[in-house]
């Protein structure tokens, strides 16, 4: 099978989040960038289907430069090919995003195309169902368990939905499945792996090609912090006292319950 | 023009209550440009659709199909897309949940429009809609907007706004729209161990984390949540160590709740904790180590042993909603 993995670039989970100073995105200083959590469960997914029917993964980013790094961290796990789409002087949304990679992977051929659920920067999760629709291919997203049929023409997937519950889909091939924590846990690079990382082959595209007159639909206009909550306030006293004190304010100061 | 559509949500034939938040909503943007509520519903069979009427919808388009009532991707993105095409709203809302957040980007896809997903506010200016959204799981929020393509698409996060009932009634429209065989179709749904209050949905939130010790434990948790009609929550340590599933799981890798009430219990307050809880509007923390950082984030703290407060407040609780 021909497997692709969709991946983003984004900061480390931990990284306190600064605003730039002329607040128009935030201050990248210091921050340290990884593949999106959900991103490294998808390739994991790329991989182990890989293992088990045989074929090849190709993992694709669209971002700046740097992710080129991610791209190299795919493989070191054990991707084959990597592509990159260097997005230098294109302003991209999720629709952007979306239309430039479904551009790249029409031509690709892949069987499958694994995303994930949404990207740890702008939270969107827009992208996949985007190519998914531009690409004319079925999608299931937040999945968490996934099982290829005989054939390898089609999938029982597993999506995660409110209260626990799950929906269980018979989804057809090629389609695009978005992927939930709990799948899988992706394997780290191992030390062999990251040397062969170095040789394997990355392809270098240009965002600015590949827009054909398209632009961004969504323009952000405005970054800022969480307004700071209030000074709390702490109850002091045993918990007799305590307790009544702190329904009493629940009702009548902060009018919740 | 100017008119707002929502597309409604339910749940065992009825309408769920964040479909009148968003009518609510959609009624307050809708005025600002003189237009005005379209609802749609998609399903097998909803009751009492009409009551949408009194949060200042005018036109409810309903397709009720037995084939509809499991969702489907394609299915559903047909109708809307068709609807949307033939009633050009300048504006499309709907929640940001498991269908919203599958459904809407596909929609957006195809009528070639940007779509802003789990805003936590809206408003006009300058008449186009500015949605509020948290990025970086709540570390920071933009403003958006959607400048030039129609229709303006956002999904919005449950509980982000107050239900207005304005009075007033609603027409009743049954739509016919051909559908076609889909190549992803949802053959059942697994219900999971948390039935009743929805975690994403709930106006109440009682959280707890790895301190607990033990899934036994957590049903302290749940008799507290019980007595305030609330959702039982936790930390990822509490999800790691087994005490309960990761449904569950409140934080950067987890669900992200918007309760009026967050009751956090025995959780030391992480960075990646509060991505998921930070928007709560009031936040307790009861935890026993004066330093914990999730007091830095609550409106009320209480310093002491969870084993301690939790039955007591569930018993004060019990008592005092009773009066
Ligand atoms: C990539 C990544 C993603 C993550 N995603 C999430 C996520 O989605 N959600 C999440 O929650 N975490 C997440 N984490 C983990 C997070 O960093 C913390 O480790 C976790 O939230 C800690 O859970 P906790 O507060 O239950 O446990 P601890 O940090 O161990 O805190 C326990 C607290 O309980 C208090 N305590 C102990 N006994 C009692 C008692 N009897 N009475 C009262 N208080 C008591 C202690 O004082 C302490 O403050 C993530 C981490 C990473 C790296
Ligand atoms: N710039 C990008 N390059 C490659 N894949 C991306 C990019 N942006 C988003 N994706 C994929 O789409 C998923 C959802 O992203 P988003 O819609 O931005 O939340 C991510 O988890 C990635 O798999």
């Amino acid at each position: 099978m021909k497997i692709g993995v969709l991946i983003k670039q984004v900061p480390d989970t931990a990284t306190n989040i600064k605003i730039a100073a002329n607040g128009a995105g935030i201050d990248p200083t210091g921050i340290k960038y990884v593949v999106s959590p959900y991103d490294e469960i998808a390739i994991e997914e790329g991989l182990k289907t890989k293992e088990k029917v045989g074929g090849e993964v190709v993992v694709v980013s669209l971002g700046p430069v740097r992710c080129v790094e991610a791209i190299r961290t795919g493989l070191a796990m054990g991707a084959d090919k990597g592509i990159h789409i260097d997005d230098a002087g294109v302003v991209v949304d999720s629709y952007l995003t979306a239309r430039i990679l479904a551009s790249v992977l029409e031509k690709e051929n892949f069987d499958i195309l694994f995303v994930g659920k949404q990207a740890a920067d702008n939270d969107c999760a827009q992208v996949g169902p985007m190519v998914a629709e531009f690409l004319g291919w079925p999608q299931v997203t937040v999945v968490e368990k996934i099982e290829l049929n005989e054939a390898r023409s089609g999938a029982v997937v597993a999506r995660r939905v409110g209260g626990g519950a799950k929906e269980i889909y018979d989804v057809s091939l090629p389609a695009v499945i978005a992927v939930e924590k709990g799948l899988n846990n992706p394997r780290y690079a191992s030390l062999p792996g990251i040397m062969k990382a170095k040789s394997k082959p990355l392809t270098t595209l240009k965002a600015a090609d590949l827009v054909g007159g398209e632009k961004a639909r969504v323009e952000v206009t405005h970054y800022r912090l969480p307004p700071e909550r209030p000074e709390g306030r702490i109850l002091k006293g045993e918990a007799e006292q305590v307790v009544p004190e702190l329904v009493r304010l629940l009702r009548e100061e902060a009018k919740v319950i | 023009m100017g008119n707002v559509l929502i597309l409604t949500e339910h749940q065992n034939g009825h309408l769920k209550k964040v479909s009148f938040e968003l009518a609510s909503k959609a009624s307050e943007l809708a005025s600002h440009m003189g237009g005005e509520v379209q609802a749609v519903v998609i399903g097998s069979h909803v009751a009492g659709v009409s009551d949408l009427g009194k949060y200042g919808v005018k036109k409810i388009f309903t397709l009720f199909e037995a084939s509809l009532e499991k969702y489907n991707t394609e299915n559903y993105a047909a109708i809307l897309s068709h609807i949307i095409q033939e009633h050009r709203p300048d504006i499309v809302l709907a929640v940001a949940g498991p269908m919203g957040k599958d459904l809407l980007p596909r929609v957006a896809a195809r009528l070639k429009t940007g779509l802003m997903t789990d805003c936590t506010d809206l408003k006009m200016e300058g008449g186009k809609l500015v949605a509020t959204r948290p990025i970086y799981a709540g570390k920071a929020f933009v403003d958006v907007k959607i400048p030039e393509s129609t229709p303006q698409m956002a999904t919005i996060r449950p509980n982000s706004f107050p239900i207005h009932e304005r009075g007033g009634g609603a027409q009743v429209i049954p739509v016919v729209i051909p559908l076609g065989e889909t190549r992803a179709r949802m053959k059942e749904v697994v219900q999971g161990a948390h039935q009743g209050v929805d975690l994403t949905e709930a106006e109440v939130v009682v959280a707890g984390g790895r301190s607990l010790k033990s899934a036994e434990n957590f049903k302290l948790l749940e008799e507290l949540a019980n007595v305030l009609g609330g959702a039982v929550g936790a930390s990822r340590a509490a999800v790691d160590s087994g005490y309960v599933s990761h449904d569950i799981q409140v934080g950067q890798t987890g669900k992200t709740v918007n309760p009026k009430l967050y009751i956090a219990c025995g959780i030391s307050g992480a960075i990646q904790h509060l991505a998921g809880m930070r928007t709560s509007k009031v936040i307790v923390a009861i935890n026993k180590d004066p330093e914990a950082p999730i007091f830095k984030k609550a409106d009320y703290g209480i310093v002491e042993d969870l084993f301690r407060v939790v039955p007591l407040l569930t018993k004060e609780l019990k008592k005092v909603l009773a009066e």
